[in-house]
Order: C-alpha cells, then structure tokens, then sequence
C-alpha cells in the first residue's frame, strides 16, 4: 500500500504537476497563435518573440516595483508587472498590425507574405529583447517559491517519497483557469466576442452584417497581448527567464495549435495538454515509478526512459506529422483543403 | 542584362574592391567567399519561395545536414570505432528497418479499423524502438569511448571532400522529401511548421549524437580541396611570385588559398546559376510560374500542382544542403554549435526578398549586399556605440544597451529590411524579368 502511495506521490510531483504546469503555459501560447490565425490568418512567427518581449517589459516593470518597496507578501510582485505590462504589449502588437500587417490585409496578400513578414517582426523583436534585457538570463521572482515542500510534505506524511508544489505552478494552472474560462465567456456571450467569432468564420458575411473590422483586429490583438503576456511571464518565473528560451515553444506551440486544428481555442487548449503530457511522459525515466507500482519481480532494470530531453520537441513533431497524416484539420477544427 | 543589374553588380564589385585597397585582401577574399557560399543558399530559396512560392523555414536544417555530409564523406575513417560499436549500430539499425516495415504492414491490414491500426502501429513502433535502443545505447557509448578526446565517432569514408558537396546535396534532398510529401497539398502554413520542425530535428540530432559527428566537441581538420598555406609558402613559384609583387609571403600564400577557395565556389555556383536559367526557360520553369501566379488556373489546365511543389521543394533544399557543405569545407570544422535559425534560416530569408524573388541575378545579388552589410554591421554597430556615447547622457540606459550589445543591432536592421522590402518594394532590388514578357 505504500509502495502504491509512494507511486503515485511520485508520479504526481514529477510528472501531473509539471505536465499540467507546462501544458498551461503552452496553452497561452498556443492559444495567442490560433487566434491570431482564425481572425487575422496567418501562421505568426514573431509569437514566441511575442511573448519574451512581454516577459522583458515585465521583469523591468518589476524591477522598478521591487525598487519602491512594492511587493505582494507571499505572492511574486511580477504579478503586478504582469498587469501593467499587458497595455504595452497591446500597444506594441496593435501598432505592429497598423504598420505592416494591415498593408497586406488590404492588398490581400499570400499567407506566405504574412509570415515572411511576421518572421521579419521576429527579428526586430529578437533585437529589440536584446537591446532591452541583454542576451543573459535573468531571475525575477520573489515571495515564497513553494507551497508544499519535499521537507515538509515527507515530515506530514511519512511516505519516502516527496510532494512539491511551487507557487509558480500552482499560479500558472489557476491562472490558465481563469484566463480560460474568460476567454471563453467572451467569445461565447459577449457582443465583441461573438463578432469576432463570425468574422473569423466567414468575413464577407460579417462586413455586411456590420462588423467594424478594425475593431476586430485591435481587440484580437488585445486577446493576444493578455495571453502572450500572461504565458511568456508564468513561463519566466516556473522556469527561470532566458530570452531566447522561447524560440523553443515556438514549436510545441504550434504543433498544439495544429493538434487541435488551427482556428480552434478548445482545440488549443486541448492540443497542449496533448504536447505536453506526451513530451514529458515520453523523456520521463519510468524506472522509480515502475518499481513502486509494479511487484518486486517485474521492477525494469534500465531507465525506462523512451527519449533523452534533448529530443523534447522531437516530439511535438511527431505529433504534428501524426495529426498531419491522419486528420489535417486537427482534433477540433474545420477540414481544410 | 539590364542596366538596373549592371549597375547594382557594378557597385558591389567597386565596395568589395574598396574593402580590399582600405581594409585588406585576405578579409574581401574572406567576404566575397561567404559571399559565394549565401548566394548558393540564397538560390536554393528562390527555387522554393521566388520560383514555387513555398514559405520554408527550415533552411538552416538543410544547411546543416549538408555540413553533416562533408565529415561522413571526406572525415578519415576511425578503424576502431567501428570495431566498438559497428555491429551493435547495424544490429539497432536492422531493427529499426524491421519495426517499420511490420508497422506499414500493420497500417495496410487494419485500413477498416482505424482505432485498432493506430493502436497496433503505435504499438510496434514502441516496442521496436525500446528494442533498437538495447543494442543501440552500448554501441554508442563503446563508439564514443574510443580515443574521446580526438576520435570518439565513427569518422567518415576518407573521400575527396569535393565529392561531399555532391552527396550534402543528396542528404538535403532526402531530408527534403518526406517533408515535402507529408505537407504537399495542405496549407502552406503547414510546410512552414513542418520545415521549422525538422529543422530543428536536426539540429538536436547533430548536436547530441556524438558517435556521428562528436557533437557539439566539433570534427576539426577536414581535408580541404585546396592546397595548405605552409605547403604553398615553401614552394618555388609562390616564393619567387611574392618576390615580384613585393608582399609578404605569409599574405601571398593565404591570399592564394582563399582565392582556390573563391575559384571553387565560383565554379559551383555558376553551374547551379546555369542549371537554374536553363530550368526557368524550360517548361518547367514557365509551369512552376504559372503555379505561383494562380494555382487555381494552372490546376484546371490539369498540372499537378502538389507534384511540382514537391519537386520545387526538394531541389532548393538540395541546393542548401550543397551551399551548407561548401561552408564547412571552407570552415575546414563542423561545429554543431554555431548552426542557429536566425543566421541560417531569416538571413538567407532576407537575401533573396532584398535580392528580388524569383530572379536568380537578384538572389545572388542579394546574398553578396546582405552578408557584407551582415558582416560590416559590427563595424558600423560599434560606431554607432561611439556616437551614443558621445550623444546621450551617461546614465541614459539606452546608451548602456548601445555600449553593451552594437553586434546585437544587426537583428534590428537584418528584420527592418525585410519588413521595409516586403512594405514598399516587394519585387526587391533586381525585379523577376520573366522570359515570357523579356524588356
């Protein structure tokens, strides 16, 4: 029975939380890349950017909050920069779409055009992230970094092994809760919501049904900066920010995007949760939780371990090549030509 | 001809020839073959982005597989090794090869019951590959225990490093073409996830398994198909030749090899250039434009677009992988470290927009302006340092940014050409002159 206990304790803290954590933060992202291609249509590459230039914008924000003494007890006080960084991504992405992305709408461009263009927003955001925060790491979190510790869960309970929860985990899961659940409200029962959900689906239909398009487009890249900003931060304090870090979800992002069929913000959701509990299932070294949950005379003797980390994304991609070969419209969405 | 190209190509020849007179000989030589090397890659993206109209962002693991190419050709074979762990890696390998093949089985006999032949391959495949490991994990780590500090792979087959250039353009091929397969047809976003994925793919795969190409501890010493500076200094004509010039001989004789290097790479890239406009004269190349200008059209005329794309696709990334081959051979290293998405993927991007796509003088014009602008931008970003320096308060933290990182400036610009480019003059520098309506 305790080996049962122990097992599970086991599976729990090494592999549910930071499974259900990391699926998180990739559903903001994945999310944000999904809106932007159901409403404006492209397959953005400046998003990964995106989301480490908000994260840079809020860890100085926080810098100057931590400067004048202003903390949230236990909580980190990125918290508060999170918020105020927001309204600057929003500007930054609106006046983006203003300056280019615009333009091709209305010339109506290739999709290729948009995301040459978008890698080329890539680029000067990358530089931009450089000028701004440096190419080194930086450590921006403060209050209690845990809420159950490995010490304190085993003097509770008396299993050998641990329990650990961090404050960053734990925000991240209840914040993709609520953001979630928000966003939904909003596309589901707002006026604003519902218009951008008919533009997206048919837009000629929407343009004569009197759907202001400019508004569309700002308020999806309003979404986008919350989403963006809300991720790219969670990501920087669970794993520690690293600017250029974030070029690595690019991948998972879109692959859970495509898992859930482009378009789609269940599917988003849902793809996430797919990349990330396959990513780290399949790099887990399943010897321990094997030898506790399997009898004495089955235990494996190697690792277990299907794929060194080195090969993570490796299966994003492989993900995506199986939805590609079977369902190209991905779990939630519209078959495509 | 058109006077708009000569005169683009007229003064890049004069601001290279100035780089020479002011700076030195050996860095223009240096310039003009990287040169070179992009304008190979660059014509390998106007084949998929200015000729086909595919947006491939994987540029970089074409590059790569191609660098690849030249240690498995042209590396000495390491005797040892392969005694190690030899059979071990053929033995994975055969499995591998037998779990596929029983898993496309399995996938032909439950066509009826999707649920059970998703179940079953993925079945196969998991245990096949668990299987493969048991033999594949002690041959490696026997194959990397082998002199670790100078040998510790398989090393290649010992052949003249020419020929890798060949075969780097098969390996970017074969690479290219699952890729092209899974995504011809769909949308065009899904190439470009597809290809940045593979990419990617790659990259980890040549940076971690050390018994193919060390890793990231680099294969240095890579034969060359030029003769060594310290060979050519003492040979008789080299000495009595810097005599008559007046130079020193150790500038001379490197000055010589850069130029065997800059007269191979010519080479090269004149019979990619020649074999490219002959192509786009050819039906060919008159199908593949009236694919890019309207598919729907050209589909109702009954060409087979996804086909065409396909072929469009795995011949630029070949391409690629010939330029990327090149480029360790000049390097004489492979280091799997220095391969990164933005110099070896959005550069070449912005050469071939900048350059004008779909027309090859344009790429290779593009590729020469974007690498010297790329390589004298630390230059000017440190100049620019100075005169932040000079004009901004010392506290201003913009001023910090400025001394700390002018390299890192080249981003900003390289991005705010291409947006600019692809704003106000998306036909580039040299506009596509299509034979069908010639000036």
């Amino acid at each position: 029975m305790t080996d049962l206990l122990n097992g599970l304790i086991h599976l729990t803290s090494m592999l549910v939380l930071p499974g259900l954590a990391y699926g998180s933060q990739l559903a903001f992202g994945a999310l944000g890349v999904t809106l932007i291609f159901g409403v404006l249509r492209f397959s953005n590459f400046a998003h990964a950017e995106g989301m480490s230039l908000g994260t840079a914008v809020c860890i100085l924000l926080t810098l100057w909050l931590q400067g004048k003494g202003i903390a949230l007890g236990p909580l980190p006080t990125a918290l508060i920069g999170m918020c105020l960084a927001v309204p600057v991504m929003a500007l930054v992405f609106i006046g983006t779409d203003r300056a280019l992305y615009q333009h091709f709408r209305r010339i109506n461009a290739r999709p290729e055009v948009f995301m040459i263009v978008s890698a080329g927003v890539m680029l000067i955001m990358n530089g931009a992230i450089r000028l701004i925060v440096g190419p080194d790491g930086r450590e921006f979190e403060d209050g209690e970094r845990f809420i159950v510790t490995a010490g304190g869960f085993r003097a509770w309970s008396g299993l050998a092994e641990p329990l650990v929860l961090k404050t960053s985990q734990a925000m991240t899961i209840g914040l993709a809760l609520a953001v979630g659940f928000a966003l939904f409200l909003f596309l589901n029962r707002t006026r604003s919501g519902r218009s951008m959900r008919a533009y997206a689906d048919n837009r000629n239909l929407a343009l004569l049904s009197g759907v202001d398009p400019d508004r569309i487009v700002r308020l999806t890249w309003v979404l986008v900066a919350v989403l963006s900003v809300t991720g790219g931060v969670l990501f920087g304090l669970d794993k520690g920010y690293r600017p250029f870090v974030y070029q690595q979800l690019l991948l998972p992002m879109f692959a859970a995007a495509v898992v859930g069929g482009l378009g789609s913000p269940l599917g988003a959701i849902a793809g996430s949760m797919i990349v990330a509990f396959s990513e780290l299932a399949l790099t887990f070294a399943w010897k321990k939780a094997l030898g506790y949950l399997l009898p004495a005379a089955w235990a494996p003797e190697g690792l277990m371990q299907f794929l060194s980390t080195d090969y993570k994304f490796a299966i994003s991609f492989l993900i995506l090549v199986v939805v590609l070969l079977v369902r190209p419209a991905g779990l939630f969405g519209k078959p495509v030509k | 001809m058109n006077r708009r190209t000569t005169l683009l190509y007229a003064a890049m020849a004069a601001v290279l020839l100035s780089v020479a007179l002011l700076q030195s000989w050996q860095l223009a030589l240096t310039i003009v073959n990287l040169c070179l090397i992009s304008a190979v890659m660059a014509l390998g993206v106007n084949v998929q982005w200015g000729v086909a109209g595919m947006f491939n962002v994987g540029t970089m693991g074409s590059a790569a597989i191609g660098g690849l190419a030249v240690v498995l050709v042209s590396a000495p074979p390491v005797r040892a090794a392969w005694a190690a762990g030899g059979a071990g890696l053929l033995a994975s390998a055969a499995i591998l090869v037998l779990t596929a093949g029983v898993a496309l089985a399995f996938w032909r006999w439950f066509g009826s019951r999707p649920l059970l032949r998703g179940g079953a391959v993925a079945a196969v495949l998991f245990s096949g590959f668990l299987l493969a490991q048991q033999w594949f994990l002690p041959a490696t780590a026997a194959i990397e225990a082998v002199d670790a500090a100078s040998a510790g792979y398989l090393g290649g087959l010992g052949l003249p490093v020419a020929l890798s250039w060949l075969i780097g353009g098969v390996f970017a091929g074969l690479l290219a073409w699952p890729v092209g397969r899974l995504t011809a047809g769909l949308r065009s976003d899904y190439l470009a996830v597809a290809t940045f994925g593979i990419s990617e793919i790659v990259l980890a795969v040549v940076r971690n398994e050390e018994w193919l190409a060390r890793g990231v501890k680099n294969v240095t010493g890579l034969p060359r198909p030029v003769p060594y500076e310290s060979d050519l200094q003492s040979a008789d004509g080299v000495q009595t030749l810097a005599l008559w010039l007046g130079l020193p001989l150790r500038d001379l004789a490197s000055i010589l090899v850069k130029l065997a290097y800059t007269a191979w790479f010519l080479a090269v890239l004149g019979i990619i250039f020649w074999l490219l406009e002959r192509l786009g004269r050819a039906p060919w190349g008159r199908m593949m434009r009236a694919i890019r200008d309207n598919e729907e059209a050209a589909r109702a005329m009954g060409k087979d677009v996804a086909r065409r794309h396909l072929q469009a696709f795995v011949l630029g990334s070949a391409i690629v992988g010939i330029g990327g081959a090149m480029l360790v051979t000049l390097d004489g290293q492979f280091t799997a470290g220095a391969y990164q998405p933005l110099r070896y993927t959005f550069l070449i991007w912005v050469m071939v927009i900048i350059g004008g796509a779909g027309n090859h003088r344009g790429a290779v014009y593009g590729a020469f302006l974007i690498w010297f602008v790329w390589v004298q931008a630390e230059t000017a970003g440190l100049w620019l340092a100075s005169a932040a320096t000079a004009l901004l308060a010392p506290g201003n933290p913009l001023r910090a940014a400025f001394e700390q990182s002018p390299a890192q400036l080249r981003y900003v610009v390289m991005g705010l050409i291409l947006v600019f480019v692809m704003r106000f003059a998306p036909r580039g520098l040299i506009p596509e002159a299509t034979p069908e309506h010639q000036k």
